[in-house]
């Protein structure tokens, strides 16, 4: 039987389903989530199954939806809250780093604080400024959040599952070029641990590391440059906090060689951390600098021909590779 | 207190340019021609009209992400505006910021808002600005419905009233917020209501109307430049179209469209003018003529400009 192909964004939607039902605890909450599906398509049929109780439209509170959340989580609730994008996280950056990731530990460990917040992210869709932006890197700082960024309907769907059932507060980022992309995913039960990288291809001559939207057009590259007889190996972290860091060690002592891949603004990007990491734990193996592609210090335009040069795509990618080789 | 005949043609004029130019934005968007998202505001002519109506050149506005009539109202230059939304070097913003962030210094428009509700103190900041300069200018701070349940509405109507900013916040409550309705995001009926938690005035009023618009707009830049401070309009309007170009908005009754398409603000306004002889029916055509051929002249334009260069991409981020 030929396996089941849906897209990311019901990926999303079966995840949350799937967890709903299995956990009455559980409820969500967003801008434009329950009548209409989310603004993405990717909460649609939630309102139907679970009813006004468990899945709510809410005004627009950025700020509100995420406090709720941390309240109702340290009154025992599960909740699974949308922000529509990550640019916006900025709003309820207190509720974030200030209550949500900090309550389990000044608090001394009592209350578990099971909240997941999902927000598309990145850009690539031609929308500039305030709507292309992501914010990883911001995250990742903040000890006691957990920070989850699947590039595969398989993953969004599993590794959503597994930070549902988490009991810390998990960012779940979901790429917004990606909704429509479609990939295999079983019917039945699995989650993706969270903290596992995945190795997408394997390969002997260098390491790729990428996550999010660039990540399926990293594999198309490594196809390219498998063509010109250069065999590299790509590893998606999927989560960046915690980090899987002895799977990308484990890669570049075998290929002695990294490139570092994201969307982000290179500069302090979360790409920074891994290549810091690598060469604190395999600085021996290096046979070339690090490199690492991102977007350059500016704004995303609005123009599409900027986008493409601000975003980085697999040219840039494979370029990285043919610096070091 | 009368309007002198010509302030009315004005009106009508200005209602009518910005209805051709955001038909035609809807068009060229719909062919392929303007990338990103635009929310246009066909439906709430008046608003944007009767209110900008009151300001001179240096008096400021702040405007949303469905800002293009704001635009126009306040003198916006159409060809800048359409090259803008082609993302083409020659537009406002040199391409980069599309209709989202155009702003226009030069007439006081302050900018636009990709973030809802972002404008709320920036306005104040301007009103603030005008205040320790010791003008007379005021600011008109445009937002939705829906902007007014985001934190900085009440941060920024709270400090532009203790400070008696000259500030008019000017709610376009078109009763949706993409697809949530003011019945499910307010208990109240009225946002204007909210004026009482402020100690302002809160004043509700027909947007669909130009000159009930004008009116209690009038008198709320007479208060600001009286130093009695802010004053929170509510305009009772409607958007025609999805909430952006592509959204079939189909979570909207078909009824309430109805309701409101027979209250067009365009049309309510024509048969006011020419019942009262104000408005002959030539004045009509030529008006509609002339929107056109300017929305025309625009979209050319913008079509005939070129993109922004490649080596354009990294200017500007820091002055
Ligand atoms: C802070 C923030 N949250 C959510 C959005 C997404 N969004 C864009 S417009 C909009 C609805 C705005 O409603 P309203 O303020 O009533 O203005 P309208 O579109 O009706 O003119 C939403 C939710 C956003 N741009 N910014």
């Amino acid at each position: 039987m030929a396996e089941r192909q849906i897209a990311f964004r019901e990926a999303i939607a079966e995840a949350i389903k799937e967890e709903m039902t299995r956990d009455e605890k559980t409820f969500a909450m967003g801008e434009d989530m329950a009548v209409i599906g989310g603004a993405f398509g990717a909460t649609k049929g939630l309102l139907e199954e679970f009813g006004e109780e468990r899945v709510m439209d809410t005004p627009i509170s950025e700020t509100a939806i995420v406090g709720f959340a941390l309240g109702a989580a340290i009154a025992g609730m599960r909740p699974i809250v949308e922000i529509m994008r990550c640019d916006w996280m900025t709003i309820c950056m207190d509720e974030i780093v200030n209550q949500t990731a900090k309550m389990r530990y000044f608090t001394g460990g009592r209350p578990q604080i099971a909240v997941v917040i999902r927000t598309a992210t990145e850009g690539g869709i031609g929308l500039g400024a305030q709507h292309s932006q992501s914010f990883e890197a911001w995250f990742t700082h903040v000890p006691g959040l957990k920070v989850v960024m699947p590039s595969t309907p398989y993953d969004a769907k599993g590794l959503l599952k597994a930070a549902i059932r988490d009991h810390n507060p998990v960012i779940f980022m979901e790429p917004q070029i990606l909704y429509g992309a479609s990939g295999p995913v079983p019917a039945e039960d699995y989650v993706v641990p969270l903290g596992k990288a995945d190795v997408k291809r394997e390969g002997k001559d260098i390491t790729i590391v990428a996550w999010g939207g660039i990540t399926p057009r990293v594999m198309n590259a490594a196809q390219t440059l498998a063509d010109e007889g250069i065999d590299a190996e790509v590893i998606d972290p999927r989560t960046l906090r915690p980090l899987d860091i002895e799977t990308i060690v484990a890669s570049v002592k075998k290929t002695s060689k990294a490139v570092i891949a994201h969307e982000a603004n290179k500069t302090s990007g979360f790409g920074a951390e891994v290549a810091a990491q690598i060469q604190e734990l395999a600085f021996d193996y290096l046979d070339a600098p690090i490199q690492r592609v991102g977007a350059p210090d500016v704004l995303v335009p609005i123009n599409r021909n900027l986008e493409r040069i601000v975003l980085p795509g697999p040219e840039r990618v494979i370029e990285a590779v043919k610096a070091i080789l | 207190m009368p309007v002198a005949k010509e302030k009315l043609l004005d009106l009508y004029r200005t209602m009518v340019r910005i209805r051709r130019f955001e038909e035609r934005v809807s068009e060229e968007f719909a062919a392929g021609n303007i990338p990103g998202s635009v929310h246009v505001y066909i439906g709430e002519e008046a608003v944007a009209t009767g209110a900008i109506a009151h300001l001179r050149k240096d008096d400021y506005i702040m405007s949303t992400h469905r800002g293009h009539g704001h635009l126009v109202a306040k003198g916006g230059k159409m060809n800048l505006m359409m090259a803008e939304l082609f993302a083409k070097q020659t537009g406002y913003c040199l391409g980069k910021g599309g209709s989202m962030h155009i702003a226009d210094l030069d007439i006081g428009m302050l900018g636009a808002a990709g973030i809802v509700g972002s404008g709320i103190p920036i306005a104040t900041g301007a009103g603030l600005s005008a205040r320790i300069r010791g003008t007379d200018q005021v600011t008109i701070c445009f937002f939705g419905d829906g902007a007014s349940n985001i934190g900085r509405f009440h941060e920024g109507i709270n400090m532009a009233s203790i400070w008696k900013l000259p500030v008019i916040f000017l709610c376009e409550n078109n009763l949706w917020a993409v697809s949530v309705p003011t019945s499910t995001s307010l208990a109240i009926q009225d946002i204007a209501d909210r004026g009482v938690a402020y100690g302002i005035p809160g004043v509700v009023v027909d947007g669909q109307d130009v000159m009930a618009v004008y009116e209690a707009v009038g008198e709320a830049v007479t208060r600001a430049k009286k130093g009695e401070g802010p004053t929170l309009v509510e305009a009772k309007t409607y958007r025609y179209r999805g909430h952006f170009e592509g959204d079939a908005g189909t979570y909207r009754p078909r009824e309430e469209i109805e309701k409101w398409l027979a209250r067009d603000p365009i049309n309510i306004f024509r048969e006011q003018l020419t019942k009262t002889q104000m408005l002959t029916e030539k004045q009509v055509a030529e008006i509609d003529k002339e929107a056109l051929e300017e929305v025309a002249k625009a979209v050319q334009f913008a079509k005939e400009s070129p993109f922004p260069k490649p080596e354009e991409t990294l200017d500007n981020v820091y002055a």
